[in-house]
């Protein structure tokens, strides 16, 4: 693990990189605005009552810590994966004596600072506007916050990744990528709080990987569930941590065995 | 240093023909068909040696290299590069081997050379003190002074070559592939990547693969060809000798003082290669070079005179098209 030692120069040279892509990150960060609309509709849908256990103060206060989390957790790994590979770009990061998906983590990682820009003053009108009671209360659950911003980060990461190393084999597999986004827009409780699905699809749901990418760190900052469920729910997102950390890196050594770079 | 034995690699190459009905039916039945990249190639290469890789287009010099790099797996057969099995690539493999090519790029595009020298200090784990000096050797011997301060996408095509092979040899890799190092460079810069690159082999004894479409690189650099053609070894030996094998002949050209009076050269079984008022270029079996240049001197009004081999680009053709003839 002496690669480690790396980390802060691959981090620091990942931040530069970011800030010179300033005007691109900005209209990126402006694409990530769903949860603000959402909260538009649903609290519209709730003015004359509430949806189950949430009225508009609750719906704003979800939405709210929703556009935190995806700011947090956003990652653009299989576009840069998708297109070196075909460009045959991806031989530069071969030959280097670090792993890809280390290299390509501490690129996306870099740009958590210029995130974190927008995302906190998100946080603070939104806790001013909202009051602190839609916070959770329990010092527990503030503790479990960032471990699991960190883990949806990384199921994020990895999935993408491992569509990514699917290029190895396909000419394209961004439509594969669609695919899951379109599931995470749905399953995710980033358009649909997943409280207001009907209880027996709701029941399936909550063990797909996609609540664990945002629906489940918003939980856990909402107070929307327990001590019991929130370590439940954390030891499951971690177990998807490392599937799909293991998936990525079996779909990336055989890609590697394929590789097939012809010509230039 | 190097041992390639038996390499193979084939790719499954998809073939369709142009049109829609063709590209309707490779939605539901592809055609493939095996292209033979490298088809059985064996030599071996020794520490600090200089060798040139050559062959046409197609005939599987980078896909050679990229497997000696370890970015492609071999269909079969066997390499060792200092000491490793390339396709592992095992960390102590990557940190003494580079591949440079002229047709892409490490040095990240909107930031100054200088910020991927220093990811390459961390990643390749540098000590800080042999940083700075093999920095400053680099920027010394490649005349880079404040380039590497500005965003690589505002130098030149050869300012950002000079800085590649800057970036690529901080680590001081022993083996060092080229693939096509200068291409796209002017004629000086392709001069100034060629001093550059003997005097790294000279100073650190790197062991050096290039392939190269210029000529001049080829014999400016490379002792040693190794020519491949289709996949398969046709050559491995002296660059002399392939020259000497292939073209006995030389050329030679005379630059006269006065008018040139009719000359019978086919009795010295010489032919007219170029010919003006002041200057004829002839060429001439090697056997015979000294019968017509002592005549020449003695009967003509020669003011001076080059002897030289014929242009390389002319050997390697004559070679390729003698092969292809034999239907090989």
């Amino acid at each position: 693990m002496r690669i480690l030692s790396a980390i802060p120069t691959m981090l620091r040279v990942g931040f530069s990189s970011a800030v010179a892509y300033r005007a691109e990150f900005l209209v990126w960060i402006l694409t990530t605005n769903t949860p603000l609309i959402m909260l538009l509709v649903w609290s519209s849908v709730a003015r004359e009552e509430p949806l189950g256990r949430m009225g508009q103060e609750e719906l704003g206060a979800y939405f709210l810590a929703a556009l935190i989390v995806r700011l947090l957790t956003g990652s653009w790994v299989v576009w840069d994966m998708v297109f070196e590979i075909r460009q045959g770009e991806i031989a530069m990061r071969l030959l280097r004596p670090v792993h890809p998906f280390l290299a390509y983590a501490a690129e996306n990682v870099a740009a958590l600072p210029l995130r974190a820009l927008v995302a906190l003053p998100v946080a603070v009108v939104a806790l001013a506007w909202l009051g602190a009671d839609q916070l959770s209360s329990d010092p527990l659950a503030w503790a479990f916050v960032p471990l699991s911003i960190a883990g949806a980060w990384l199921i994020t990461f990895f999935a993408m990744a491992a569509i990514g190393s699917l290029g190895f084999f396909w000419e394209s597999t961004l439509s594969v990528y669609d695919l899951w986004l379109g599931l995470f827009f749905v399953f995710s409780g980033y358009t649909v709080p997943l409280e207001l699905f009907p209880p027996e699809i709701g029941a399936a749901i909550e063990w797909l990987p996609f609540r664990f990418l945002l629906s489940f760190p918003v939980e856990v900052m909402l107070g929307l569930v327990d001590r019991s469920a929130m370590v439940t729910g954390f030891v499951a997102q971690w177990l998807y941590v490392v599937l799909f950390a293991l998936v990525a890196q079996a779909i990336w050594r055989a890609g590697l065995r394929r590789y097939a770079a012809y010509g230039g | 240093m190097l041992s390639v034995r038996n390499l193979v690699k084939h790719y499954r190459v998809h073939r369709r023909r142009p049109g829609l009905l063709p590209a309707l039916a490779s939605v539901f039945r592809r055609r493939y068909t095996v292209v033979r990249a490298v088809d059985g190639i064996s030599f071996e290469i020794g520490a600090g040696e200089r060798v040139g890789f050559l062959g046409p287009n197609g005939a599987g010099k980078t896909t050679t290299l990229k497997m000696l790099a370890g970015l492609l797996h071999p269909t079969s057969g066997e390499i060792s590069v200092a000491g490793h099995v390339p396709f592992r690539r095992e960390r102590d493999f990557l940190r003494s081997i580079m591949l440079v090519t002229g047709q892409k790029q490490q040095l990240l595009w909107d930031l100054p050379p200088a910020e991927t020298f220093e990811l390459n200090r961390a990643v390749y784990e540098i000590p800080r003190d042999e940083y700075r000096r093999t920095l400053a050797e680099l920027v010394d011997l490649l005349d880079l002074g404040d380039l590497i301060h500005k965003p690589t996408r505002q130098l030149s095509l050869g300012e950002r070559m000079k800085c590649e092979l800057a970036a690529a040899l901080l680590h001081r890799p022993r083996v060092l592939f080229l693939d096509e190092p200068t291409i796209g460079l002017d004629v000086t810069m392709q001069a100034a990547v060629r001093d550059f690159i003997r005097e790294y082999n000279e100073r650190h004894g790197a062991t050096v693969l290039l392939t190269s479409h210029y000529m001049d690189d080829v014999a400016a650099l490379a002792p040693r060809v190794i020519v491949i053609d289709r996949g398969r070894l046709i050559y491995d030996g002296s660059l002399e000798n392939l020259v000497r094998q292939i073209r006995p002949d030389k050329r030679v050209t005379f630059r006269l003082e006065g008018p040139l009076p009719p000359v019978e050269w086919a009795r010295f079984g010489a032919s007219v290669v170029a010919q003006d008022e002041a200057r004829i270029q002839l060429q001439v079996h090697g056997g015979r070079l000294r019968e017509l240049v002592s005549w020449a001197l003695g009967q003509l009004p020669v003011a001076d005179l080059v002897v030289e081999d014929p242009p390389l680009e002319e050997v390697l053709s004559e070679l390729f098209a003698r092969r292809h003839e034999e239907g090989e």
